[in-house]
């Protein structure tokens, strides 16, 4: 079944900005899905059409079968939502915002409770629970609307921008709190700006740009598009010569760090044992743009010209 | 799980929340009626009060209690609804509503009942005061307590629509500034109208406070300038009007969704 299924949503906000040009989009159950975009590309109204903080214009929203105009409370009742702007009474202690939310959902203020302590200890919150809200840090605050909107146990989780301006730290907790949580069978909608946060995470992406999907594919699938990739290698000395390589374009960056292009067909195999003939020692390795990054930005500017997207 | 249980549920948590928000700000919500009315009782009641004489056959301190009461009721309803829910628009966590399974009549019902709940305890605060300066005798329990709650059921709806088409703070204390606080300062809170002209007695008539403080008045004393019944239709009616045109925004959205 789809957990969503978006169909011909259009959007046209009062002044005339058409966010949205006939969005389809289909989310299956148990999918890790990401959404990505550029700023202002619709990402934001999409979710909020969806959540019901938004108006749309036309067109249909399913949520696990529900629809959004014909059974809004059903469909309100699969889904929850970490928004990407804090919102929050700031005077309210976590424990109350927590429990408040599960009220709003008809959960009984024990099971409340019961459920409000859990998500907490997994969050790490249970001992900032008396806390204001407005004592807390962002990172805080962001795995506090994760606490909230898991309490009535959605089996639709969208998470807008979940990780912005949290530390790497409590970024990487929060991931294998996520890949946990999906793989206890929890349907999860990212959208994020950290593309390596997409492509660890998820399995299924759509790229909406300007209004429209421009890609809706597998990850792996997008990914195996990538017809070259840039390799930085860190040099142990400065080499007296760079050598003349086939299928490698090898460029110096400094002293001791080289940039090397190299295609899909290529063997990386080949390329260190001629750096080694060469006399040329690699310390270290690491890709020049993350590829999921390198893949969007080919997208959307090439989408801006209405080409092929290949990069 | 039952609809009708889950909207108990999350109305009882909308009011718990409101009675929690102004009883924890206590100062700012209840006390200054209680201070108000004590320098009313004073100033009209003692100083003035007496040399004013009896009105409508009681004395002018007596007369003007269900007034002062009725007065921290409406503007307290008002004023409760408006703020909370403007300041859950204006930091967006109406948002938690919003997203929930929780219908309209819901959202609206738990804000007016804690505009009641709030109009209550004021209410009661204030009647408190009014027996530090005079023995009151309450006429009819019933009539009283109706009009005691339909009354700030019918502010705190007024408060719900000041709250959704406000844009900013300022916009929340426009109508009780500028419109509250004149219509209950000449709604026969501390004269008869029989005292004014006639044509001043006709105007006044188009003051729906007026109603409610006479209707109040016979509930405590039992007389009235105008007649219970008609005071009953017309905040019946009032009330009618506004909870539709309130449920008719936010079906809309207005003020709260893009």
């Amino acid at each position: 079944m789809s957990a969503l299924a978006v169909r011909k949503l259009t959007k046209v906000y009062r002044n005339g900005h058409e966010a949205l040009k006939g969005v389809d989009l289909t989310v299956e159950e148990g999918d890790f899905f990401a959404l990505l975009g550029p700023n202002g590309a619709g990402k934001s109204t999409l979710i909020g059409i969806v959540a019901s903080l938004v108006n749309k214009t036309g067109g249909k929203v399913r949520v696990f079968g529900h629809d959004l105009d014909r059974e809004p409370e059903s469909m309100k009742a699969y889904l929850g939502l970490v928004p990407q702007e804090f919102n929050f009474n700031l005077f309210l202690p976590v424990i109350e915002v927590v429990l408040n939310q599960a009220g709003y959902y008809g959960i009984p203020r024990r099971e409340a409770g019961v459920r409000a302590e859990y998500y907490l200890r997994q969050l790490d919150l249970w001992e900032r629970r008396g806390s204001q809200m407005r004592m807390l840090s962002g990172g805080l605050k962001r795995r506090l609307m994760i606490a909230r909107a898991l309490v009535h146990r959605p089996r639709l989780l969208i998470l807008d921008e979940p990780t912005a301006g949290v530390d790497i730290e409590i970024r990487r907790s929060m991931w294998t709190f996520l890949r946990e949580l999906n793989a206890g069978g929890t349907t999860i909608i990212l959208t994020t700006h950290y593309l390596e946060e997409a492509e660890s995470l998820c399995r299924n992406i759509a790229i909406i740009n300007d209004g429209r999907i421009a890609e809706h594919v597998d990850m792996g699938v997008l990914l195996g598009r990538l017809e070259t990739e840039t390799l930085v290698l860190d040099l142990k000395a400065r080499p007296a010569q760079l050598p003349r390589l086939d299928g490698f374009v090898l460029t110096r960056l400094d002293d001791r760090t080289l940039e090397v292009e190299v295609t899909k067909d290529s063997s990386i195999n080949r390329l260190f044992e001629a750096l080694s003939r060469n006399g040329i020692q690699v310390v270290s390795l690491r890709n020049k743009q993350n590829r999921l990054e390198q893949l969007f930005l080919a997208l959307v500017e090439n989408n801006k010209g209405g080409r092929d997207i290949s990069p | 799980m039952n609809h009708y249980r889950h909207y108990w549920v999350a109305f009882s948590t909308l009011l718990v929340k409101e009675i929690v928000r102004f009883s924890r700000i206590w100062v700012q919500t209840v006390l200054p009626s209680a201070i108000s009315t004590i320098l009313y009782f004073v100033i009209f009641g003692r100083l003035i009060g007496e040399r004013i004489g009896p009105m409508g056959g009681f004395s002018y301190v007596d007369f003007i209690v269900p007034g002062l009461v009725l007065m921290g009721v409406i503007t307290n309803a008002y004023s409760n609804v408006a703020s909370s829910f403007y300041s859950s628009k204006f930091s967006r966590y109406v948002e938690e509503l919003l997203i929930a399974p929780v219908p309209n009549w819901v959202i609206l019902a738990g804000f007016v009942a804690g505009g009641v709940a709030r109009g209550l305890a004021v209410g009661i605060v204030v009647t408190l005061v009014a027996l530090g300066f005079t023995r009151i005798e309450i006429h009819s329990y019933g009539i009283t307590m109706l009009v005691f709650v339909l009354t700030a059921v019918l502010f705190a709806l007024g408060g719900f629509i000041n709250a959704i088409y406000a844009n900013s703070f300022d916009d929340i204390s426009i109508v009780p500034t500028f419109v509250l606080t004149p219509l209950t300062y000449l709604g026969g809170v501390f004269y008869s109208i029989d005292l004014l002209p006639t044509l001043w007695q006709d105007l006044s008539l188009a003051n729906p406070v007026l109603y409610m403080v006479n209707a109040f008045r016979f509930g405590l004393l039992g007389v009235s300038d105008i007649q219970v019944g008609v005071a009953f239709a017309l905040i019946l009616g009032f009330i009618v009007v506004l909870t539709f045109y309130s449920l008719h925004l936010l079906r809309r959205g207005i003020g709260i969704k893009t």
